[in-house]
């Protein structure tokens, strides 16, 4: 179980999460975006094997939504992409 | 040469096996070789797992594209092919999937006789246990597309389900969830896993491809004219004209190395096993509502699946949350269960792509081909291996997997898949 550093509550238990998916790229504008562009918008995600950034949702607590850097192969929960604690 | 190679491979039968054993089974040949690496082939495969196996072989077989390597970072057959829960099945909700799990399933069942390995299969259905009205709607759904296609799939009662699985004592009328009916899906099987991968990679060796372990490809080569070169390893460089990815959850982190970008998230989906009991149950169960399924395996041990962890993961163990749910949910439909103790657990990093489907395709990077996305790939291998190995050989996608390109995230022409997760 991931303690997850909730920025009101402090650390809770993952149980009382929802999983935001990850934070993608910023959308673009859509009138200046090619197809491709907006496709790769759309569909691409960071797929790192290392810390990404992802939304929760603290549904069973506060209600706060936040992002938290994780490690996709320990799920240590960094400060920052460079893996930092 | 290759003609060399077929009269070293002994054949297995139960001649050969009296024979070796009458000599205290000493003189069993090797699987396959173990040949020095060259400095290009034809075709690389990257991966020795299943699906890199089964494309190496059948580009042998059906192709006679015989110059051909597997690149395996450990050895054939210990990714997630040892990391699942060996359920075959067809039982798919959309018209582009079913006719290709159809074929999937029909080539597994002809499995043992094509490559002369006893795949120990075991087509032992498998029984839906309904439990919500929602969930009994999509199934009837699925049932009605799954009869175009030649599928099977039929509803049978609360008391039949009980009278086929007998230890299933829970989910009675004043559950919060009851059983309301179960679907059967006769098609349904569960093989061996290990032999799989050593069938392929013996009937590809004996064929002329050669299987390099212990070598891990680092990244992926362009030229200057952007085509796929070669590939760089721990062993040093490898040329060839045309790279198979066929590496599952780490199909990005290889892309990337050629700067390549795919619609693709990494995930852990894990396993248990109890430990083995007498003959318990039948068929291969599977409870969408409740989050979990199983099989007992033919050592009696109950294999047990559940739903995957949140987030992308590249582990290989369980979560302990995730662990103590699908317990709970298995519990409140079996509550015999209580008393078996669990003895193993493993989890498999896998790739799913943004609408749950497969991707197979030759990439934007010319002659570099990607397998990816096989959430539940297991099943897949053989139409997996014969489809791609097609796309290689010509250039062009078999009818089957047509519809599974990546030209279908430019056209936002998504596959949606509600048939990919066992436990959904």
């Amino acid at each position: 179980m991931l303690l997850i550093p909730c920025p009101f509550c402090g650390k809770r238990n993952e149980s009382e999460f929802i999983y935001g998916g990850p934070v993608g790229a910023d959308r673009p504008d859509p009138n200046a975006a090619t197809d491709q562009e907006w496709v790769e918008y759309l569909t691409v995600m960071p797929n790192p094997l290392g810390p990404v950034q992802e939304n929760w949702w603290h549904a069973r607590g506060c209600g706060d939504w936040f992002t938290i850097w994780r490690d996709t192969r320990t799920h240590d929960i960094v400060e920052a992409p460079d893996g930092t604690k | 040469m290759m003609i060399n190679i077929i009269t070293i491979m002994q054949k297995y039968s139960v001649f050969s096996l009296a024979r070796n054993a009458l000599s205290g089974h000493r003189n069993w040949p090797q699987a396959w070789r173990s040949p020095p690496l060259k400095d290009s082939y034809d075709v690389v495969v990257i991966g020795a797992g299943g699906h890199g196996l089964a494309t190496a072989y059948y580009l042998a077989k059906e192709f006679g594209i015989t110059n051909v390597a597997v690149l395996e970072r450990g050895w054939p057959g210990g990714g997630n092919i040892a990391r699942n829960t060996v359920t075959i099945r067809s039982n798919y909700m959309r018209d582009e999937s079913i006719p290709f799990y159809v074929k999937s399933v029909a080539m597994y069942e002809g499995l043992t006789d094509d490559l002369n390995f006893n795949m120990m299969h075991s087509k032992r259905t498998m029984v839906d246990v309904v439990q919500t009205w929602p969930k009994l709607r999509e199934l009837r759904r699925r049932q009605l597309t799954m009869d175009i296609y030649g599928s099977t799939y039929e509803q049978i009662t609360t008391e039949e389900v009980r009278k086929r699985i007998p230890a299933l004592t829970g989910g009675g009328p004043d559950a919060r969830l009851p059983v309301i009916c179960g679907m059967v899906h006769t098609d349904a099987g569960v093989n061996r896993h290990d032999a799989v991968a050593w069938g392929y990679a013996r009937a590809a060796d004996a064929r002329g491809v050669e299987i390099h372990q212990q070598t891990a490809v680092q990244s992926l080569l362009r030229g200057a004219d952007g085509k796929i070169e070669g590939v760089e390893t721990n062993r040093g460089v490898v040329k060839a004209a045309k790279v198979v990815v066929a590496v599952s959850g780490h199909t990005t982190t290889l892309t990337e190395t050629a700067g390549l970008k795919l619609p693709l998230r990494t995930m852990n989906l894990t396993a248990f096993v109890s430990e083995p009991v007498k003959p318990l149950v039948d068929v291969i169960v599977n409870c969408p509502d409740s989050g979990f399924y199983f099989s007992q395996s033919d050592k009696g041990e109950m294999v047990i699946g559940g739903a995957p962890d949140m987030g992308q993961s590249f582990r290989r163990d369980i979560k302990q949350h995730v662990f103590e749910d699908t317990v709970a949910a298995m519990l409140s439909l079996f509550p015999s269960f209580k008393k078996l103790k669990l003895m193993r657990q493993w989890g498999g990093h896998l790739d799913i792509a943004h609408d749950a489907s497969p991707i197979m395709d030759q990439t934007d990077v010319p002659g570099l081909f990607v397998t990816a996305g096989w959430w539940g790939g297991y099943k897949a291998i053989p139409a997996g291996g014969l489809t791609l190995a097609h796309l290689v050989a010509k250039g062009a996608p078999h009818p089957l997997m047509a519809p599974f390109t990546l030209s279908r995230f430019r056209h936002l022409d998504f596959v949606m898949e509600a048939g990919t997760t066992t436990a959904r």
